[in-house]
């Protein structure tokens, strides 16, 4: 069982997310991780969808969603072959003493540090999933005070476009 | 809305009126249009869904918001299961009240989401001919199925100017038609090296309008048969390749068939689970062809040596080029003794209505090209193992849906004026459904019906005998009415059977005669459909 990204165009309308979410929960695939948003072509919407599956459930899920009228196209993405991206905001426990210590690791990690109090700091990571893991490792033993970490983004490498 | 019916050529549609749905039958009402008022939703759906089975044209049902539009949801699923085209339009509350829960509302296209192929909630009349035309396409292409159009009250009276398109495209929907060449070249060359190959009919064939290309088809190559219960008609019952029904209710001979089969050819089947029983085994034992306009049933259940996606009658007739001429008379003949030895091993118990023995007579008394439509439960077994008809046979495979009979069978019977409609059903499914005899009074559908009696829920109470220790619960009809006095106060003609010998007199009668009646069969509730082999 693996994690398989799935990149999948569909028609920018009311309604579609709901649709695509339905069927992955009566069907009983498990999304790990999911996100959607405009492409260049504002009447189309991308979702990357993340699901954990062996071969039977990448295949039903793709036949699945393409069966669905509202998806333009599904194309299951290479992990190495493919750009991917996630986002986390961590807000972590840093008291001015331990503070440097953080800094550090934000910068080894090549992350941001977006906020800051007197008892805390919250880190930006924009990078491959396993980076992002990497970093909230790290992170733990000061005590991270809450996180929030969005579906992944991917898309292929090279000049090949999911065409339409 | 009416503009656009009557641009698709709709010349009935089956609906309840309601208050958001007032507007549209207003404009109905000035229309060429014929409004067949049913006395529940589900009756309309199922109407429509019996009408739709005999025209091959999507089935239109109307209800109003909220309630009307719950009620027509088990007919709605019902139909989705058995992928057959249907248009449902539902009134909504006004677009400026949804989501306060005000009067009737119900978030109708959330709540059909997963049993419709596709839904609309139409947000302005402009968007009314588009959508119309996009729902009638998708209803009727593809692997067919139900589309819901949910239009707000005050869409309804908007004022707008009427465009019906010529054509529509959309571009996440693209059918395939034809079958790949070189997968019907595999399919082809599997079947000339086959020793023991064997067809399996599905509801696909009849979706497809297939029946007589699959006939000749099978007949020129000599290739046997068997089907689901959906695929029951395909190929007639009486048809020296035509093997029964396979499946957990199914017969010996058909079942033994695909145990043995090297080659199994599965035609618009899905591989329900109540036909294939375990498909996981069967891919391992014989080479798989399976044929389907649906990519996603291939591959589903059972895993597939050969997958052709395409269109059953544009495949049959890519396949009928390869000339196929069979060599396996042994497989034949051998078939052939196993299904004489089924037809010989049932004694027929004269002292009561015999179930089998029934729907065999009621078979004889048919005319040929009659309609069959079968209720659910033990009722639907027995007919599904007894129909001899070379009709059609409707019934709920996928869904299972008691009470579709009655209903199901107006629809088709206003389909078919010149047809005999027959609507078998069980004591309980004809209480669900009996008030849809005022419909078939009203709109002059006059249908045949025919209640086994058992005073039981037959299927229920077997399954509790079998797996629960005999312990029945909740499967006692009693205080169900006369139905003697249903008949008469419906205005039908009524007879009583209660032994084989005075069931020949009385079905001749009854079934020879114009109209509608109600025959009651006396059924011992002891008989079953497991039978012992």
């Amino acid at each position: 069982m693996e994690n398989i990204i799935l990149s999948v165009l569909v028609e920018n309308r009311s309604g579609v997310l709901s649709r695509t979410a339905g069927l992955f929960a009566r069907r009983g695939f498990n999304i790990e991780g999911l996100s959607v948003g405009e492409t260049e072509d504002p009447s189309v919407s991308r979702m990357t969808i993340v699901v954990k599956g062996d071969e039977w459930v990448v295949e039903q899920v793709c036949k699945q969603l393409n069966k669905q009228i509202d998806v333009i196209k599904v194309k299951k993405l290479d992990e190495s072959l493919s750009t991917r991206r996630e986002l986390a905001l961590i807000k972590v426990k840093a008291d001015p003493k331990i503070r440097g210590e953080i800094i550090d690791i934000t910068t080894i990690m090549k992350s941001n540090i977006v906020d800051l109090s007197p008892t805390s700091l919250t880190v930006e990571i924009c990078d491959r999933p396993e980076r992002v893991e990497l970093l909230q490792k790290l992170l733990e033993p000061y005590g991270i005070l809450e996180m929030a970490r969005a579906g992944m983004v991917a898309i292929q490498k090279g000049d090949g476009a999911l065409g339409y | 809305m009416v503009n656009c019916l009557m641009k698709e050529q709709v010349p009935v549609i089956f609906g309840y009126p309601g208050a958001t749905i007032a507007p549209f039958y207003d404009a109905l009402a000035s229309s060429g249009i014929r409004h067949i008022l049913t006395r529940t939703e589900q009756g309309a759906g199922h109407a429509a869904s019996g009408y739709a089975r005999i025209t091959g044209r999507p089935g239109v049902c109307v209800a109003t918001s909220g309630p009307g539009a719950t009620n027509m949801f088990t007919a709605i699923a019902t139909a989705y299961s058995d992928s057959i085209p249907l248009v449902a339009i539902t009134g909504q509350v006004a677009t400026y009240q949804l989501g306060r829960d005000v009067f009737q509302e119900v978030d109708t296209t959330g709540a059909a989401e997963p049993f419709t192929k596709y839904s609309y909630l139409v947000k302005s009349a402009d968007d009314l001919a588009r959508v119309f035309k996009e729902a009638f396409y998708i209803a009727s292409t593809g692997r067919k199925g139900p589309v819901l159009i949910d239009v707000p009250v005050d869409v309804q009276k908007q004022l707008a100017d009427f465009n019906y398109p010529d054509r529509t495209s959309i571009r996440g929907y693209k059918p395939t038609y034809d079958g790949h060449p070189l997968q019907i070249k595999k399919a082809a060359d599997a079947i000339r090296r086959a020793k023991k190959p064997l067809i399996c009919c599905g509801g696909g064939l009849l979706s497809s309008g297939s029946e007589v290309l699959v006939r000749r088809f099978c007949e020129a190559a000599k290739l046997p048969c068997v089907s689901t219960m959906m695929g029951i008609g395909a190929i007639s019952p009486n048809h020296p390749l035509y093997f029964g029904m396979l499946g957990q209710s199914g017969v010996h001979t058909a079942n033994t068939a695909v145990g043995e089969s090297d080659l199994l050819i599965l035609l618009g089947a899905r591989v329900g689970d109540r036909a294939f029983t375990r498909p996981s085994s069967l891919e391992s034992e014989a080479t798989i062809i399976h044929i389907d306009i649906d990519t996603a049933e291939i591959g589903k259940n059972m895993g597939t040596t050969i997958p052709i996606v395409g269109d059953l009658y544009r495949v049959l007739e890519q396949l009928e080029q390869k000339n196929l001429q069979g060599t396996w008379d042994e497989w034949l003949g051998y078939l052939g003794a196993l299904r004489e030895e089924d037809k010989g091993s049932r004694p027929v118990n004269a002292q009561t209505v015999d179930p089998n023995a029934l729907v065999r007579l009621l078979c004889r008394y048919l005319p040929e090209n009659s309609v069959y439509v079968a209720d659910v439960g033990q009722n639907q077994i027995w007919s599904a193992r007894n129909y001899s008809i070379d009709g059609r046979f409707l019934t709920t495979g996928g869904m299972g849906t008691m009470g579709y009979s009655i209903p199901a069978a107006i629809g088709a019977k206003l389909a078919s004026k010149d047809k005999t409609v027959a609507a078998v059903c069980g004591d309980g499914a004809f209480q669900m459904s009996m008030n849809e005899l005022a419909t078939m009074r009203q709109h002059d559908a006059p249908v045949k019906i025919v209640v086994m009696r058992n005073g039981k829920l037959g299927m229920v109470r077997e399954i509790q005998q079998s797996s629960y220790g005999g312990r029945e619960i909740a499967v006692d009809l009693t205080g169900s009415p006369d139905l003697s006095l249903i008949a008469q106060a419906y205005g039908i003609p009524y007879a009583l059977v209660n032994d084989m010998d005075n069931a020949e007199k009385i079905i001749g009668g009854m079934l020879n005669a114009d109209g509608a009646c109600l025959i009651e069969c006396l059924i011992d509730p002891k008989e079953g459909t497991i039978w012992k082999t």
